[in-house]
Order: C-alpha cells, then sequence, then structure tokens
C-alpha cells in the first residue's frame, strides 16, 4: 500500500545506459514521491523511454541505482518491479495481438476453477466486470487485441496496468493514441490514484496534457537530469529540453494565389468514408479536422490508393484519375506522408538505409535502363538531407531504424519531396516528434507550399490544423461536416464544428467553455 | 463530462461470443471440416470396393496408425506456438524406435525403458531448447543439425532394419481387436486441454504472440521456449513408442516422414507460422487426415507413389481454404 503520501517513491541516483556504443542514459537523476503526479519530458532520444525501462525492471542499468520506498536495491526483471508495486504502460504496446482482451487483461492473474486450471469460460466475464469498473464497458472482452484499433489497445494496456493497482506507475506517452475524450478520462484516473497516494510517473509530447496535470515536470536531455521544477512555462521547458530558445509562433502559411485547382476530388467513398469533395489549389494548405476516427485516415488512405474507393471520382491537373494501388497515385503525382498509428513506421523500412528509404519512390528517374545512376542518387538524396536537416551518420549505410523517431518522420516526408509530386498528403507527421523537430516539420510545410506544392494535412493536434493552413474540413461520420476559412480558422472552430450536427446545432450540452485541446 | 461521454453514453458493440468463437476458431472448424470430408470420401470408396461399410477393426486401425502422427503433431504444435519449428522430432523417434526394437527384452524391463525413452526424448529436446532460447540459435538452423545427429545416433543404435518389439508394448498400445488407440488419443488431447490452461500454456501463447510483450508481463520467455522443445522432444519419443509397437520391428529410419509431416499435420490444424496460433486439436485432425489419405488413395486405386502429391495438394488446398476462411471470419467479426 502507498501509505506514505509525500514520501520518496521511486528514485534513480547516477544511472547510465549504453547500447553498444549510443549513449541512452547518461546522469539518470530522478525522484518522484507518492502521490503526486510527475511529468517527464524531452525530446525524442533524450532517454526518457530507457530510464522508464530501467526503472520497471526491463533493462538493466551499467551503473547507478535505484531506490524503491528509500531502500536501495537491483531490479532483475519485470516481474520483480511488480512484485514491488511498480507498473507500466510502455510506449510500445505490449498487448499480445492474437490473445482475447480478456487473456490479455488476465494474463498475470486468470481465474481458476476447483482444479487449479485455468478457467477459460470464466475470462470474459471476469474482464468485462474490470472493463467496466475501470469505465470502458465499450471494449468487447472476447474481440482479438489484434482486431481492436490502435486506441482501444492502448486502453487495454493501461486498464490492465491500472488493475494490478500499481503504488508507483510509469505511463510512457500513454495518449498518443487516444482521442480527447479518452485522454479525459485517463486523466481523470490518474488524478484519483493521486489522490490515493499513488505516484504516477507519465511522459507526453503535449505540453498542454503536461501543464494541466503535472504537480513536477523533470526535464531530460541527452540522457541527463537538467531539471526537476514544480512549475515551467512552455517557453522554459523547451528551452531546457533542447538547450535553446525556440520559436514557438507558428509559421504564416503564404498568400494564396488564384490559380485553377491541382487535384478535385469528388463525393470519394468507402469504408468508413461517406462522400468527400473538395478541390486543392497549388500553394493551398488545407487541413483535415475533426474528431478522432471519423474518416481522416480513410481519406488520406483512400486518396493514395492504400484503401478501396467505392465510389466518387479524383482529378490531378484536369486528368481524372483510377486510383487503386498506391503506384497509381504515385503516377497521378500525389505523394503521402503517412504516419501509421503505432509507429512502428509502416511505409519505412526500417532495415535498408536511409538512401534507399529516400529514393524509393524515385527509382524510376533515377534510373537508366534499370540501372541505378548512383551520382544522381547521391546528389539527390544529399539535398533532401540538408533540406531536412535529417540527421544520419552515414545516410548510404545507415539502416532507417537506428534513427530517432522524428528523423524517421523526416525520411518518410522526404521521400515524397525527392519525387515531383504536385500533392502532398501529410497524415500526422508530427505524432510522437519532439518540439525542435515539429518546428521543422511546420517550415517544411510551408515552404513547400510556397514553391507550389499543394499540401492536404491532418494532425492529432487540432492547434496545428488550425495555424498552418489557409482551410480546413471538419469530418464527421465520413462526411465533411463544416468548412472553415479565414478567421473562422481556429482550434476551438474546429472542435465546435467536429460535434456540431450538420443543421448547426451543438450536441454538445455540458461541456461548454471547456478547454479547447492544443 | 469526460466519464459520461467515455462511459455510459457509448453504446455497446460486442459482438455474440458464438460469432467470436467461430471468427477466432476458423482455422481449427476447417480442419475438422477437412477431416469430416476425408472420412465420408474413405466411406464412400470403401463401400464401392467392399460392399460394406468400415467395421471397427478398420477404425481402430486408422486411430492405431495415425497414433505415432498424432504425439509428434502435438509436441510440434507446442513449438510452432513459439514460433518455432522442430525438425528433430523426426530424429528422436528414430532414436525411440531403435532403443525399443534392441533393448527393450533386456534389463530394465518394457516399463522401464518406455520411461527412459521418454525421457530421451525429453533430454533431445532440452539440448534444442537450450540451444534456441538460451544461445538464440535459429530453431530450424539447430533442428536441422540435431535431426542430423539423433539420425546418426539411431543408425549407430540399429544399423540395419530388424529388433523385435515385444509383444506386450504392441497389445498395449496398438491393439487391433481393442479400440485402446482412442484412449491414447483422448490422452493426447487431454494433455493439451490440461496444457491450455495451465500457467505454462499461457507463457506459451503469450510468447508465441510477441515475446517483448511477454516479457513486459512478466513471464519468462526462455524458460517457455525451452519447456516447449523438451515436450516436443516428449513427444516425439511417445510417438516412437507407439510407430514401434505398431511395426513390431525396428528401423533407424523410421522418423524421416515424421520431420515434414508433423509440420503438415500441424499446419492442416490452422497454426500460423508466426506463432501464437495453434490447436492440438486441429494438428490431430491434420494428423488424421494425412493417415486416411493412404486408405483413400489405396481405395481409390492410385498408386501409393502419388501419396506425397496428394499430400501437398492437400496442403495448399487447405491453406488457401484457410486464408479464405479466415477473411470471411474477420469480416463477420
Amino acid at each position: 500500500m502507498a501509505a506514505d503520501i509525500g514520501g520518496s517513491a521511486i528514485e534513480a541516483i547516477g544511472l547510465r545506459k549504453t547500447y553498444g556504443h549510443v549513449l541512452a542514459v547518461e546522469k539518470g537523476d530522478f525522484c518522484a514521491n507518492f502521490g503526486e503526479i510527475h511529468a517527464l519530458v524531452g525530446e525524442n532520444g533524450a532517454g526518457k523511454s530507457t530510464l522508464i525501462k530501467i526503472l520497471c525492471g526491463v533493462t538493466q542499468p551499467d551503473s547507478g541505482e535505484i531506490r524503491i520506498r528509500g531502500e536501495g536495491l537491483t531490479l532483475s526483471d519485470p516481474q520483480h518491479a511488480r512484485a514491488l508495486g511498480v507498473g507500466t504502460v510502455f510506449q510500445e504496446l505490449t498487448v499480445m495481438p492474437w490473445m482475447t482482451v480478456a487473456e490479455n487483461l488476465l494474463v498475470n492473474d486468470p481465474p481458476r476453477g476447483r482444479s487449479g486450471l485455468i478457467a477459460r469460460r470464466k475470462l470474459p466475464a471476469r474482464a468485462a466486470e474490470i472493463l467496466a469498473t475501470y469505465g470502458m464497458p465499450r471494449i468487447d472482452p472476447r474481440a482479438l487485441a489484434a482486431h481492436l484499433s490502435v486506441a482501444d489497445r492502448q486502453l487495454v494496456e493501461i486498464v490492465r496496468a491500472l488493475q494490478r493497482k500499481p503504488d508507483i506507475l510509469f505511463l510512457d506517452e500513454p495518449t498518443a493514441a487516444l482521442s480527447e475524450n479518452e485522454v479525459d478520462w485517463l486523466f481523470e484516473k490518474v488524478k484519483a490514484l493521486r489522490e490515493a497516494g499513488t505516484c504516477v510517473i507519465f511522459t507526453s509530447h503535449r505540453w498542454r496534457e503536461v501543464e494541466s496535470l503535472a504537480d513536477r515536470i523533470t526535464v531530460f536531455r541527452n540522457g541527463a537530469n537538467v531539471g526537476t521544477r514544480t512549475s515551467l512555462s512552455e517557453d522554459e521547458a523547451v528551452q531546457l529540453m533542447t538547450g535553446r530558445a525556440i520559436d514557438r509562433a507558428f509559421p504564416k502559411p503564404p498568400p494564396l494565389q488564384e490559380t485553377k485547382p491541382v487535384m478535385r476530388v469528388r463525393e470519394l467513398a468507402g469504408e468508413g468514408l461517406h462522400g468527400v469533395s473538395f478541390d486543392l489549389r497549388p500553394g493551398e494548405i488545407l487541413g483535415v479536422g475533426g474528431l478522432a476516427g471519423h474518416g481522416q485516415r480513410e481519406l488520406f488512405l483512400s486518396l493514395f490508393g492504400a484503401q478501396k474507393s467505392t465510389a466518387g471520382s479524383i482529378e490531378v491537373e484536369g486528368r481524372r484519375r483510377r486510383i487503386r494501388r498506391p503506384l497509381d497515385a504515385i503516377r497521378a503525382g500525389l505523394g503521402i506522408a503517412l504516419v501509421p498509428e503505432d509507429r512502428k513506421a509502416e511505409g519505412l523500412l526500417l532495415a535498408m538505409s536511409v538512401r534507399d528509404n529516400l529514393t524509393l519512390a524515385t527509382l524510376p528517374s533515377l534510373s537508366q535502363l534499370g540501372v541505378i545512376r548512383w551520382r544522381a542518387e547521391r546528389r539527390r538524396m544529399n539535398q533532401t538531407i540538408s533540406q531536412l536537416a535529417i540527421k544520419s551518420s552515414a545516410p548510404s549505410v545507415e539502416p532507417v531504424g537506428a534513427l530517432s523517431g522524428g528523423n524517421q518522420q523526416k525520411v518518410l516526408i522526404g521521400r515524397w519531396l525527392m519525387t515531383d509530386a504536385k500533392v502532398l498528403l501529410l497524415y500526422d507527421v508530427t505524432r510522437g516528434v519532439d518540439v525542435a523537430t515539429k518546428q521543422e516539420i511546420y517550415e517544411l510545410v510551408i515552404s513547400q507550399a510556397r514553391a507550389g506544392k499543394a499540401v492536404l494535412i491532418f494532425s492529432s493536434e487540432t492547434e496545428e490544423v488550425a495555424r498552418l493552413t489557409h482551410r480546413v474540413l471538419v469530418m464527421r461520420e465520413g462526411r465533411v461536416n463544416a468548412e472553415l476559412t479565414g478567421t473562422e480558422i481556429s482550434a476551438e472552430g474546429i472542435v465546435a464544428a467536429a460535434i456540431q450536427n450538420q443543421d448547426g446545432r451543438s450536441q454538445r450540452t455540458s461541456s461548454e467553455g471547456n478547454e479547447v485541446p492544443a | 463530462m469526460s466519464t459520461q461521454m467515455s462511459g455510459a453514453v457509448e453504446k455497446q458493440t460486442w459482438r455474440s461470443p458464438r460469432r467470436h468463437f467461430v471468427a477466432q476458431n476458423s482455422p481449427v472448424l476447417l480442419s475438422v471440416v477437412i477431416l469430416v470430408v476425408a472420412l465420408t470420401a474413405y466411406y464412400f470408396l470403401y463401400y464401392r470396393q467392399l460392399g460394406a461399410l468400415p467395421d471397427s477393426f478398420d477404425l481402430t486401425t486408422i486411430v492405431d496408425n495415425a497414433l505415432p502422427l498424432v504425439f509428434v503433431g502435438l509436441g510440434q504444435t507446442v513449438v510452432v506456438v513459439t514460433r518455432g519449428l522442430d525438425l528433430s522430432v523426426g530424429g528422436v523417434l528414430s532414436i525411440s524406435v531403435a532403443l525399443a526394437a534392441t533393448q527393450m527384452g533386456h534389463g530394465v524391463g518394457i516399463v522401464g525403458w518406455s520411461l527412459a525413452i521418454l525421457l530421451i526424448g525429453a533430454l533431445a529436446g532440452l539440448a534444442n531448447g537450450v540451444l534456441v532460447a538460451y544461445a538464440r540459435l535459429a530453431p530450424i538452423l539447430v533442428t536441422l543439425a540435431t535431426l542430423s545427429i539423433f539420425d546418426g545416433l539411431a543408425i549407430m543404435l540399429l544399423p540395419k532394419p530388424g529388433g523385435r518389439i515385444p509383444t506386450v508394448l504392441t497389445n498395449v498400445l496398438t491393439n487391433p481387436n481393442r479400440p485402446y488407440g482412442l484412449v491414447f488419443l483422448i490422452l493426447a488431447l487431454l494433455i493439451w486441454f490440461v496444457l491450455r490452461r495451465s500457467s505454462y500454456g499461457v507463457a506459451l501463447f503469450a510468447t508465441g504472440n510477441d515475446e517483448t510483450a511477454a516479457t513486459a508481463n512478466g513471464i519468462n520467455v526462455r524458460r517457455t521456449k525451452l519447456w516447449a522443445y523438451a515436450i516436443s522432444g516428449v513427444c516425439a519419443a511417445a510417438g516412437g513408442l507407439f510407430f514401434a509397437a505398431r511395426t513390431t520391428s525396428g528401423d533407424a529410419g523410421a522418423g524421416t516422414p515424421f520431420v515434414l509431416t508433423s509440420i503438415t499435420a500441424v499446419f492442416l490444424g490452422g497454426a500460423s507460422l508466426f506463432g501464437g496460433r495453434a490447436s492440438a486439436y486441429g494438428t490431430t485432425c491434420g494428423a488424421v487426415v494425412l493417415t486416411l489419405i493412404v486408405n483413400v488413395l489405396f481405395f481409390a486405386h492410385v498408386n501409393q507413389l502419388y501419396q506425397s502429391l496428394y499430400e501437398g495438394l492437400l496442403l495448399v488446398i487447405a491453406v488457401v481454404l484457410g486464408l479464405v476462411v479466415g477473411r470471411l471470419a474477420r469480416r463477420q467479426a
């Protein structure tokens, strides 16, 4: 039991961990108390995840000390940590895909019959009880985890951790896949845990979450603790995280020219998509907004031929195009950077080099009689790498999988900048990326628009959709619910338009005046 | 506000338990269907040839013939769940046949030697397990090597076919006059039933699903894999005992066909090559189907030499059907 509110729950003193010659954590000092919510922030690769893995027994440190409840000890494995009351929601999902929700929830403590054998028939009912207790009765305990959405899998993972009633709970990026409602749900649970004296440590790239939840904030940079504060402004935090001041202002989209649309989409329909129409002009940045799961992803996938569309038409530069597979889309001049819902990168060939990944879609134009002209390839590659400031020590040989998350995302975008794509489809390209990289991606989007490319952009952070675009399509149930232009565009406006019925009446009743997501 | 939105207001979107069952067990159900089809073909051809329906003697013979493969397949299933493959089952089976043919009449007696053979199977499996789980070598390489080693040892024990299996063993394990075979078949399935409901079973399936996830949930992945190979070794040795009992004499090359047929049986039974999904019920159906094929081909006047051709075709058809059924089931779910 976490009785000792305010007492030291878990401490790391001078932890150090290297992977090969890469230093993950150098001076890992950290301390969190019972009865507090402690945010752990830092850029990608700052060592947060490694620190958490060490503190919950998954990874062994090279040196340094761990103290739990003031007692110095060595954690041999996750089971050991769990026995000491440490629970974790990992960033990489640790839900077993071909097991049911019930089996996943009860993997460590399944109900048993009198014979001592696991009572498999009792699993669903027991799991349903747990899910109901934690306010998630919607999730079907008999469903296979593989068939759940990423958000639901994350929820199962969270419920599993909560249900083990840890005294010390780590949440590593728990909200990245969740919708606003689910984030609110999680925060309520977390606050209740704090009241009960639990020590909660969480990481997030969304400052609003850190600000609204954390009692104390610890900032990590380059594997070391650079400060623990009780209050911190976003600017200060960014400065601490990056070691430099960063202009947090969103760059303004360039003025729009009156031109013919480069792309016309009419009544596009398919699974989860029920008739979407829009025009897109060169140099225009068109945002796609709305609550998560209302057809935004399906729209992007359909435009790129990765999902079958059942009706509607797509015209690029005045020519009607049938897009049935990604190759059709590439030939039509579309480029897509789609950051998959679980970030283990669909779209990137993790084991192949940065170069191969960048030039993958451009190879036909870089080849002669099927042989790659390697000089031209290298020139184009270097151009793109410097344009995007991709940090790679040896792009021709270094596998993409070895880059940090932010750099991987840049490679994903860079691939389509190398093609002569006229339309860029950017789906959540800033997800899970640190502030500095986000800023770079913003600049990049704007510069592409300035260069005359048309951009269709979706982000799970509504603020980004609001600030970077000329126009916003707000989606609801697979349709465009509203179109916002000029001064109508704001994060508040997008959220309001997302929950309005088409007759204009807001469905929201009790939540008026709530804080709007940033 | 949020509790309401995430809790009470959201509608329940559960599927019925039966639909889940069908969707999640479609590969196994498919293997049952294939078994029924094979049995029907067998009955039909038998009747056309002999003008009578197969009696209990025929059926007992089929079960007896299937038993070695059922047991080897059961062990193979456990390994396939961990995303591994055990080629060495053939070698283990050969060793146990050779031992049974040369040693069983002497020394510690039939029961003693049976237990010793099972123990030797376990040790052979443990050797595989150590190399796969602790030395982190690829299962297919490890067991390919140990297959050769075990085959070689079997030939040392029994250089040329011969030896004698005590009749007691034959009478107990495969008495064609009494359906003892069924007892052992049910025993095999019972072992699986218990395994599936034990902590080890949970660890086994979790490991096969995702090793990192299993580790994060406090499961000892290495130990789980080690025991999976040991179980496979014991099962292969048991398969050897049944094989020896049926053939009544020894052959050090007895195990060779089992390397591939055991894998065929597992995949006919709807297992996933990628681990985490397999069922001994399916494997048993697969093993019986593979045994029936011989009889079906015989009655259909197909040259026995073409047997492997039909086995291959059957596997392809089963895999394709499995894919189609799986897709349909998912759409339903």
